[in-house]
């Protein structure tokens, strides 16, 4: 199982465990992770499950494909050093420890 | 303490059913489906579930757990019998009644079958809607095998793609003169239809289905309105939905193109809710029904506050996506009485956006593989702004350069 851990706007922590080959989406989808509203339920349609990934981790993820780049542009306050969309990134063992903070608002 | 009973436990019931506990209602829930599987997402069930490319238990939408957790109680295989409004009782198919505090209706929407009288009932003809139907024809999936399609819309078009991508010979027949005849306009339906050539599939408009012919109780043939016949090993309808009013309707509620409800969610009976793909509710001076997954989320989350009276007036901001081959459509708005459209191509090649206005004033957009359209889109519909339409047609001009028209008045009425 790879630890994650979801950061509040408010400061609030959610830690939660998920099988490698989940998306970070539906780890916080499961831990009921408050701001992840993930409407098109990853099919990468939507930018409603932006996070700000740390940065240690944020250089181990896969590069985001050029929907995701378009869609990131337009989500609320994006970071291009930390802003992903967490239905994007596949789990695996490397990212066990993995921290995203969930940004004030989506969209 | 009388439980809030949820009937129908799809996207919207456990919207509803998560925003009450998250907002602190600590009245018992009861959530019922009549499916055997916890809430999960159906639209992966026309495109990656279809294809393999996500596994049963990736659909439902929380684990178990999830529901002991939020006291939430949860029953599945369920099926309501009757509503008896006044008292607010629910009666299950079993017999046992529920005295309920209050009642949420999300029932969702059921596909139009095709009637038995022209082979609607053989074996080898499905609909798309469960995971029940979309695992029972999970093995007609066979590469050269011969699919009909029947019914030009977003699900027959996304069966279509499944079907051509696993190496099927696929015919998809449209009574109407074009693909998409109900939701979209003629370019979009032209661009469909040329991808859907593209990959092989057989497309045929202003073609009807006559008749389904089977032997043995399974359809081999079907016979078409232009007098053609095919020889088909399976059928897939997509023909369109009735909203779920069943229940509604017997229980006396008022019901109009779906369970009647006001901006709250409330329905004609008092204690008595509507959410989701049944519901039709008050939008700029009209009336209308969503099918759809943000409209479920959104109307149902309304719900709830509205339910612990904190609740406001919903305002849906409509929209769609669909995903077919290598071409995400992402659709903002509603087109309803538009009297325009101008074709935009994207920056990168093979992206184009069609964007719908009446008059001046911009209704809705459907982009294609063009996320900055629709992004745009989607911010200017929901602010209630319209580009100008000249800078708008001019490709030459960077969308983020479209500069804004004057304001144009809301709509009184759809045109």
């Amino acid at each position: 199982m790879i630890t994650v851990t979801f950061e509040g706007a408010d400061g609030s922590r959610i830690t939660t465990q998920a099988r490698p080959g989940m998306t970070l989406m539906e780890a916080a989808r499961a831990a009921s992770v408050p701001g992840i509203l993930a409407e098109c339920g990853g099919a990468c349609s939507c930018s409603t499950c932006h996070v700000y990934v740390a940065p240690d981790f944020f250089d181990l993820l896969e590069p985001a494909g050029e929907m995701e780049v378009d869609l990131l542009d337009f989500a609320w306050e994006p970071d291009p050093a930390r802003s992903r969309l967490s239905c994007q990134i596949v789990l695996s063992e490397a990212l066990d420890g993995l921290v995203a903070r969930v940004p004030e608002r989506q969209g | 303490m009388k439980p809030i009973v949820i009937i129908g436990a799809g996207q919207a019931g456990l919207a509803l059913a998560a925003k009450l506990r998250a907002l602190g209602c600590e009245t018992p829930i009861k959530l019922i489906g009549a499916e055997p599987a916890p809430p999960y997402q159906r639209p992966p069930l026309s495109k990656k579930y279809m294809l393999g490319e996500l596994d049963r238990e990736r659909l439902y939408l929380r684990p178990e757990t999830f529901y002991a957790e939020n006291a939430i109680e949860l029953v599945t295989g369920t099926c309501v019998a009757a509503i008896e409004a006044a008292e607010k009782i629910v009666v299950l198919d079993n017999g046992t009644r529920i005295p309920a505090s209050q009642i949420a209706l999300c029932t969702g929407a059921d596909p139009i079958r095709l009637p038995k009288a022209i082979g609607g009932d053989l074996a080898g003809v499905y609909t798309m809607r469960n995971l029940a139907d979309a695992d029972a024809m999970a093995d007609e999936f066979r590469p050269g095998a011969r699919v009909l399609i029947v019914g030009g819309g977003y699900i027959g078009l996304e069966a279509a793609a499944v079907a051509a991508a696993k190496g099927l010979q696929v015919t998809l027949v449209e009574m109407a003169p074009r693909l998409l005849a109900r939701v979209a306009c003629t370019e979009t339906a032209a661009w469909f239809k040329a991808l859907h050539e593209s990959h092989g599939v057989d497309i045929r408009e202003g073609v009807g289905l006559s008749e389904l012919k089977g032997q043995d109780g399974r359809v081999t043939r079907a016979h078409l309105s232009d007098g053609t016949d095919l020889d088909v090993d399976f059928v897939i309808v997509g023909i369109g939905v009735r909203p779920g009013v069943a229940l509604a309707e017997a229980a006396g509620l008022a019901i109009e193109n779906g369970i009647r409800t006001d901006a709250m969610g409330a329905t004609s009976a008092p204690g008595i809710w509507a959410a989701g793909d049944c519901a039709s509710f008050p939008h700029k001076g009209c009336r209308i029904r969503l099918e759809s997954v943000p409209n479920a989320i959104d109307q149902a989350e309304a719900v709830a506050a509205a339910m612990l009276e904190q609740g406001a007036p919903y305002v849906a901001k409509p929209w769609f996506w669909s995903d077919q081959y290598d071409v995400k459509l992402q659709i903002a708005g509603l087109n309803t009485g538009h009297d325009s459209v101008i074709v935009r191509p994207g920056d990168k090649p093979g992206t184009v956006s069609h964007w719908y206005f009446a008059g001046a004033r911009l209704l809705a957009v459907d982009a294609m593989n063009d996320p900055r359209a629709y992004m745009t889109a989607k911010r200017w519909i929901e602010a209630g702004q319209s580009p100008e339409l000249a800078a708008l047609a001019d490709p030459a001009i960077a969308l983020k350069s479209v500069p804004l028209a004057a304001p144009q008045p809301e709509l009184a009425e759809a045109p």
